[in-house]
C-alpha cells in the first residue's frame, strides 16, 4: 500500500478533470485561432473555461490569462507590476522572506535592474500582518506581493486585510495563491487582489497549466512573444485540454471546498496531535491559520533526506524542505525564515493531505513515523551528543 | 556517482556481484555559491542527469544528497585556510576523508547499506585482521595517494570495484552497457574550481582581497612585488612577472611576513620531510624506524626514504636522494611495494 501525503507538491488528477480533458484531444482538437468550425469549437470551449474560472475567483473572464503554471504567472505578475511602477518612477517592492522561489528569484532579478526589494520578516508562526505591510509601504512602493498560503509550513496569511491596505494606499497587490486555490475561498474583488497566480495541479487538475488573474486596467508585460493569444499577453497555442481540465478541477474543488476542508483538517489535526508526542519535535507554521492539509514538523537530531527515503521504503510519500531540480534537498529558506536553526531545519518533514487520504492512512503514518525518527536518532552523532549533554537541545 | 564513467561502472560491477545497490550523487556546492555560473563541474545538473540515467538503466534507485554545508566546512574552508597560510592543499584528500567515507557512509548506514562503493582506482585487501589499501592494478590511474587518510573502519565498509581494472576496460564495460557517459573525458583539476583559477575562486569565496608584497630571493634581495600569497605554490615558475638573468622559482611562502621567496631550480631540492596528522593503515603500531618509498604529491614517482616515527601521528623522513619542491599542505604517502603504509600532511 502506498500512502500519498505530498499533495502540496502535486496531486492526483480527479476523474472529473480527466474526463473534461479527453474530448479536447481527439474530438474538439482545433486551434482556437483558426477560422474554421473545428477552431471555433475550441475557441468556444476556451471561452467557457475562462468564464467558469472567473466565477471561481470572483472576477471577469477577460481578467483571466492562461499560463504554463504558477511559476510563469508569478514571473509575469511581478515583472508587469514592476514595469508599471517604473514608468511612474516607483521602484520599491514589498514581499515576504518565505515566498516561493518563483517569486523570490524573480524579485532578485528585479533587484539587479535597480528595484529595491524589501522582504518582511515572517516571525515564528510564519505570517505577516496587514499592519506590517502598511508600515512598510512608501510613496515609491509599486508592488506588494504576499503569498496566500505557504507551501512548506501551511500558514494562511491575511491577504484580504493586506489587500485592503494596499488598495487604500494605491499600491498594486499580488498574491501567489498556488497553495490556496481550490482549498481556501478566493474573491479577488472583496479581497482587493490586483494580481493572483494559481496552478491547476495543486487542486487535482493537470500539470503545466495555470492562471494569472490581472485586474482590468492593469497592463501586463508580455514574457512570451509571438501570436496574439491571451490578448497579446502570452503567445503560444492554448493548451485546451489542460485548460478544460483545470476549469473542471477548480469548479469541483470550489464546490466541495467546505466539506473537503472539514474532513481534511480533522485528519491533519489527528496527525499533528500524534506527531507532537515525539520528544524534541515542533510543529512549523501557524497552528490556527493553517492550510487544511498541511502538517509540517521539525525533528531534532535527524536529517530530512534520510527520513524521507526510509518513509518511502515503508510506502509513505512525504516531503521535506523545498526540492530543487537535482532532486536533492536544500536547507529550506522557509524554515530558516521562521527562525529554525540550520541543524533543525534539516530535520523537517512535510505531510500534505487531501480528501482522498483516510483515517487508516493517518494511523499508519502515526505508527511508522515515530519508529523511523527513533531509529535515525539512535544512529545520529548529533543526537548522541545531545542525549549525553555535550550539546544542548534546541527544541 | 559523479555521472562519470568510473563510478557508473563501479555501480554496475557491484550490481553484477549481487549487491543490492542505491545510486547516489553528492551535491557538494552550487554554481552560485562558488561564483561560477558555468556548470562544468562535477555535481552540475547535467552530471546528475547522466548519473540518474545510468542508475535507472541498471534498475537501481538513485538519489542526490545535499552535502553542500559539510563540503563547505570540511573541504572548501580548509582549502582556503591552507592557501591563506602559504600552503598548497589537496582538497580531494579531505573530500574522501570527510565526505565520501564519513558523511556518505553515515547516510548509507542510516539507509541500511553496509558498503560505500566508489569509482576510485585503488584496491582494498584484508590481511589477517587488517584492511590494507593497495595501488590500483592500472598504476597509471592509481589514486591510492588521495585515500591515505582512510581508517580501518572505513576500509572495512568500502569497495573500489574499478581498482582491478584498466581504464580501457572500464570504458569498454561502459560502452557495452550503453552508458551515455562512456566517452566522457576524465575529470580534471579541482571540481569546485572548474576554470582552474583557484586564486580568483578564493577571492570570490571569501570576499577578501589578498595584499601584494615583496618577492625576496634566497639571498635576501627584493626583486619585485607579488600579487598576494594565495597566487603562488612552491616550485612555480610561470606567472611571477619578475625579470632575472636566471629562471626563478618559488622556494617558500611566508604568510606571516606576506613574503614569497624565490630562488633557482637547484635550490628547490631537499631530502627532509616532516608530516603531521599521520594515518597508519598497514600497522596498528608502526615500528620506530622503517624504510619505505614515499610520494610527496599526486604526480610524484615514489622514492626511497628512511622514516622515523616521531610521535603518535607525526613522522620525519629523509629521502635517499634530494627531491624537488617538497610542498607544505601536500600529503606524503608511504608505500611498501603496492601497499600503502600510511600518510600524513607535510608541514
Amino acid at each position: 500500500m502506498m500512502i500519498y501525503a505530498d499533495n502540496a507538491a502535486t496531486t492526483k488528477m480527479s476523474s472529473t478533470a480527466i474526463r473534461a480533458m479527453l474530448p479536447y484531444m481527439d474530438q474538439v482538437y482545433g486551434n482556437p485561432s483558426s477560422l474554421h468550425t473545428a477552431g471555433q469549437q475550441a475557441a468556444e470551449a476556451l471561452q467557457s473555461a475562462r468564464e467558469r474560472i472567473a466565477v471561481c475567483l470572483g472576477c471577469q473572464p477577460r481578467e483571466i490569462y492562461f499560463t504554463s503554471g504558477g511559476s510563469e504567472a508569478d514571473n509575469q505578475a511581478l515583472i508587469s507590476a514592476a514595469k508599471i511602477g517604473e514608468r511612474k518612477g516607483k521602484k520599491h517592492i514589498i514581499s515576504t522572506a518565505f515566498e516561493h522561489h518563483a517569486v523570490l528569484h524573480t524579485l532578485q532579478g528585479l533587484e539587479k535592474q535597480g528595484f529595491e526589494v524589501e522582504l518582511l520578516p515572517v516571525g515564528e508562526a510564519g505570517t505577516v500582518t496587514a499592519q506590517q505591510v502598511a508600515d512598510a509601504i512608501r510613496d515609491d512602493t509599486c508592488l506588494v506581493s504576499v503569498m496566500y498560503a505557504n507551501n512548506e509550513i501551511g500558514s494562511v496569511l491575511p491577504v484580504g486585510e493586506i489587500g485592503k491596505v494596499c488598495r487604500e494606499r494605491g499600491v498594486v497587490f499580488h498574491t501567489d495563491a498556488v497553495q490556496a486555490a481550490g482549498h481556501l475561498p478566493i474573491d479577488v474583488r472583496e479581497q482587493c487582489i490586483d494580481l493572483l497566480s494559481l496552478s491547476a495541479h495543486k487542486f487535482h487538475g493537470p500539470k503545466g497549466i495555470g492562471v494569472l488573474y490581472a485586474r482590468q486596467g492593469l497592463t501586463l508585460t508580455t514574457l512570451i512573444a509571438g501570436g496574439a493569444q491571451e490578448r497579446g499577453k502570452r503567445a503560444g497555442t492554448e493548451n485546451i485540454p489542460a485548460i478544460m481540465g483545470m476549469a473542471a478541477a477548480l469548479e469541483e474543488a470550489c464546490a466541495h471546498m467546505e466539506n473537503n476542508a472539514r474532513a481534511v483538517s480533522a485528519l491533519r489535526d489527528k496527525l499533528i496531535a500524534g506527531l507532537s508526542k515525539i520528544p524534541h519535535s515542533a510543529l512549523n507554521g501557524d497552528p490556527v491559520h493553517r492550510l487544511p492539509g498541511n502538517v509540517s514538523f521539525c525533528f531534532e537530531g535527524i536529517e530530512g533526506e534520510s527520513l524521507l527515503l526510509l518513509l518511502d521504503a515503508k510506502g509513505i510519500c512525504a516531503s521535506s524542505g523545498s526540492a530543487c531540480t537535482s532532486g536533492s534537498l536544500d536547507p529550506s529558506h522557509v524554515l530558516l525564515a521562521i527562525g529554525r536553526p540550520h541543524e533543525v531545519a534539516h530535520g523537517s518533514l512535510r505531510l500534505s493531505l487531501c480528501h482522498w487520504n483516510t483515517e487508516e492512512e493517518v494511523d499508519e503514518m502515526l505508527r511508522v513515523i515515530p519508529q523511523v525518527v527513533e531509529y535515525l536518532r539512535n544512529m545520529s552523532p548529533m543526537w548522541k551528543d545531545q542525549k549525553s549533554g555535550k550539546r544542548t537541545f534546541v527544541l | 556517482m559523479s555521472g562519470g564513467v568510473d563510478s557508473s561502472v563501479a555501480a554496475y560491477l557491484m550490481k553484477q556481484r549481487g549487491f543490492d545497490c542505491i545510486g547516489v550523487t553528492m551535491k557538494l556546492f552550487s554554481g552560485g555559491e562558488i561564483g561560477c555560473s558555468r556548470a562544468k563541474t562535477c555535481c552540475s545538473l547535467e552530471d546528475v542527469e547522466d548519473a540518474r540515467s545510468v542508475a535507472y538503466r541498471m534498475g537501481i534507485p538513485y538519489y542526490v544528497f545535499n552535502f553542500t554545508e559539510d563540503f563547505g566546512r570540511q573541504v572548501i574552508d580548509r582549502f582556503v585556510a591552507a592557501y591563506e597560510n602559504g600552503a598548497t592543499p589537496n582538497p580531494c584528500i579531505d573530500c574522501n576523508r570527510y565526505l565520501k567515507f564519513e558523511r556518505l557512509y553515515r547516510r548509507a548506514a542510516e539507509l541500511g547499506c553496509d558498503t560505500v562503493a566508489t569509482g576510485h582506482y585503488a584496491r582494498i585487501e584484508k590481511q589477517g585482521d587488517r584492511y590494507l589499501l593497495k595501488k590500483a592494478s592500472d598504476e597509471s590511474k592509481d589514486q591510492s595517494y588521495v585515500l591515505y587518510a582512510m581508517t580501518q573502519e572505513q576500509l572495512a565498509h568500502t569497495a573500489f570495484p574499478c581498482g582491478a581494472l584498466r581504464k580501457t576496460q572500464t570504458r569498454q564495460i561502459a560502452e557495452e552497457q550503453g552508458f551515455l557517459n562512456a566517452e566522457k573525458p576524465d575529470s580534471q583539476d579541482i571540481c569546485f574550481v572548474p576554470d582552474g583559477d583557484y586564486a580568483a575562486f578564493i577571492r570570490r569565496y571569501t570576499g577578501k582581497s589578498y595584499p601584494d608584497g615583496p618577492f625576496v630571493t634566497t639571498q635576501g634581495t627584493i626583486v619585485g612585488r607579488h600579487r598576494g600569497i594565495i597566487h603562488y605554490t612552491v616550485g612555480q615558475r610561470k606567472g611571477l612577472g619578475v625579470s632575472s638573468d636566471r629562471p626563478l622559482y618559488v622556494q617558500s611562502i611566508d604568510a606571516a611576513k606576506n613574503t614569497v621567496v624565490l630562488g633557482e631550480d637547484r635550490e628547490l631540492f631537499g631530502t627532509e620531510v616532516t608530516a603531521v596528522n599521520f594515518n597508519w593503515i598497514a600497522f596498528e603500531t608502526p615500528p620506530d624506524v622503517l624504510r619505505a618509498r614515499a610520494k610527496i604529491r599526486y604526480r610524484h614517482r615514489e622514492q626511497w626514504a628512511t622514516v622515523e616515527v616521531t610521535g603518535e601521528n607525526t613522522v620525519h623522513l629523509v629521502f635517499d636522494a634530494p627531491q624537488r619542491a617538497v610542498t607544505r599542505g601536500q600529503a606524503v604517502v608511504l608505500y611498501d611495494g603496492d601497499t600503502v603504509l600510511g600518510g600524513g600532511e607535510i608541514v
